[in-house]
């Protein structure tokens, strides 16, 4: 157990104790505290289509089962029997019909949670059965909000708004979905799942880490650029690989956005997304749908990296996300995702899939790049020499939590985490 | 080409991995092979389905350049890795060459080592007398599990 003093004095202004990422109590702490406060990403509308589908995810380490019910509203279910604990639902994904049933004494339930039938239900009659917790089915978590079919949970009732939580965040998912002619996103392709012996907060840091591509990814992505010189095409691979290399200034002009709450993003200004080729038609389809001023807008749009905090990440240029699922305080399962535009050309779906595989894949050098420099970090941590985790680069002593944009090689997306980590960490819940 | 010459030829493939002989390795290609492992066993498509490689000659390539540079911090230590081949079978034998393969496969980096298991069917072309590969398809027992960093070739 730890309280709320001690995780307050673990993040100051610019630096953070090793115990945010090693500590077994500080994980655990966060799993009762900061993803019971926030809204979690669970899933997407276009994997349960019709009624009884489902998938199964974690909120933290939670088990949760996100189904579409008999009304075709999208239910977030704690994945745990009432009765002994048994996971119901077993499979990452299937149809249950109209119930979920129980593989042990066979309780059904519906599928917004509540108890259908119990078999043998005059072994219950002289009991107070229905003041029992079991009553209560499978239990809905706290809140459920669909948001352009992208499914946010918060375990917590009575938690912060969505509204209030994400605010001006959303207008990354926006461009994404803005970017399929028929305004419309469908999850294609498989996941990628990726495991690392690490924390799950070293990753997401990583992800608005732009002081480490031309160093970490020298190997991968300044290879790729020498080779690639030698071949009389442009290999798509090379084009995928060799922004990683850009200079500094490349990355301080690419500027990042902050948001309230622990939500930010690289590339207001371009990114490394912003000079890929073409694909044939599909320009055209956007004026289609939007007319050219708006098809110009969301395409000039460029965002990098996206941080829904706490742990997920998206990029909306290419049409992929990533999911980092806290384990243990030294181990993250990350999810890749990949997206059709609904109406545009397959070729975009080719060149995300492409992109998770080169980037984001446990077979991935840029990948393999990455996580020895996480492990590497996860280990020496246990070195009582410092303590202390910097992220003060381009720090402002007048930082609030507030909407800002600053120099993209700023650290101030990984402070803006830490500063709502500490704040939802502390909260009374 | 005999039977023999076959399986001869899918042993010493094999080898030249074990051994980090890249790049001979690389000359058992045809310029259009590809080095494949989907991440569905009944899966048909590389380009609108996810894999867990998915190579051309020039990733493949560039893969082994990468393993060699001096800057590859995840070869710091270095990996190495087992190959333990099941007598190939030849599946197939007029009009292209098929074998499926059954193997183990262990990967290690220093205290680390991970074993994989699965099957590989190689599509083999015969070109100026020589055995070369078209596509070596790997198909893991369980390409839907998490794995860690796999960073050399099965
Ligand atoms: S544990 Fe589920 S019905 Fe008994
Ligand atoms: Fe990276």
């Amino acid at each position: 157990m730890i309280d709320a003093a001690q995780i307050s004095a673990l993040v100051r202004d610019g630096e953070v104790h090793r115990d945010v990422y090693t500590s077994a109590a500080v994980f655990d702490h966060e799993m009762t505290h900061l993803f019971a406060a926030t809204w979690v990403f669970v899933g997407h509308a276009s994997q349960i289509p019709a009624v009884g589908d489902f998938t199964t995810t974690t909120i933290g380490v939670a088990p949760v089962v996100m189904v579409r019910h008999t009304d075709q509203t999208i239910h977030v279910l704690h994945n745990r029997c009432p009765h002994k604990g048994t996971r119901v639902a077993n499979d990452p994904c299937g149809n249950t019909g109209r119930f979920f049933r129980c593989p042990y004494h066979a309780w059904s339930f519906r599928t917004d949670g509540s108890v259908a039938a119990i078999p043998l239900p005059t072994g219950y009659a002289q009991t107070p059965f229905k003041q029992s917790e079991a009553a209560g089915g499978m239990r809905p978590v706290g809140a459920v909000h669909v948001y352009r079919d992208f499914v946010f949970a918060q375990l917590n009732t009575d938690g912060i708004s969505f509204a209030d939580y994400f605010g001006p965040s959303l207008s990354s998912i926006d461009n994404m979905v803005d970017r399929s002619p028929d305004g419309k996103l469908e999850v294609a392709g498989g996941v990628l799942r990726y495991m690392h012996r690490c924390n799950w907060k070293m990753l997401v840091e990583n992800l608005t880490d732009t002081c480490h591509p031309m160093v970490a990814h020298e190997s991968s992505a300044g290879t790729a650029i020498a080779m690639g010189q030698a071949l009389p095409g442009k290999h798509p691979a090379v084009e995928i690989y060799a922004p990683f290399m850009s200079p500094y200034a490349f990355y301080e002009g690419m500027g990042i956005r902050v948001w309230p709450n622990g939500h930010g993003h690289t590339g207001v200004h371009g990114s490394i997304h912003s000079d890929y080729s073409a694909v044939p038609g599909y320009f055209d389809q956007m004026v289609g749908a939007y007319g050219e001023d708006r098809a110009k807008a969301i395409l000039d749009e460029s965002r990098h990296n996206t941080v829904y905090f706490p742990n997920m990440t998206m990029k909306g240029p290419i049409q992929s996300l990533r999911i980092f699922k806290p384990i243990a305080a030294d181990r993250t399962l990350v999810e890749s995702w990949t997206f059709r535009l609904v109406g545009a050309p397959n070729q975009l779906l080719e060149r995300t899939i492409m992109y998770s595989r080169l980037i984001n894949a446990p077979t991935s050098p840029v990948g393999h790049d990455d996580q020895e420099m996480y492990e590497r970090a996860q280990d020496s941590l246990q070195s009582d020499s410092n303590p202390w985790v910097n992220m003060q680069r381009l720090l402002d002593p007048d930082e609030t939590d507030g909407t800002a944009e600053v120099n993209g090689t700023s650290e101030r997306q990984m402070r803006n985490q830490f500063r709502a980590w500490q704040r939802f960490m502390t909260e009374a819940s | 080409m005999t039977d023999a010459d076959i399986i001869t030829f899918i042993r010493h493939e094999a080898r030249l991995l074990d051994e980090q002989r890249f790049d001979e390795w690389l000359d058992l290609f045809t310029d259009d092979g590809r080095y494949w492992m989907p991440l569905d066993p009944a899966q048909t498509d590389w380009k609108l389905q996810q894999s867990l490689y998915s190579e051309d000659v020039f990733l493949l390539r560039l893969r082994s350049a990468r393993l060699k540079s001096a800057k590859t911090y995840s070869q710091k230590p270095k990996s190495r890795c087992h190959h333990l081949l099941q007598t190939p079978e030849i599946d197939r034998r007029d009009g292209g060459i098929s074998t499926w393969t059954a193997f183990h496969y262990l990967e290690t980096r220093l205290d680390e080592q991970t074993l994989y298991a699965g099957w590989s069917r190689h599509s083999l072309v015969e070109m100026d007398g020589k055995l070369r590969i078209l596509l070596k398809r790997i198909d893991l027992v369980n390409p839907d599990s998490a794995f860690g960093g796999i960073q050399l070739f099965m």
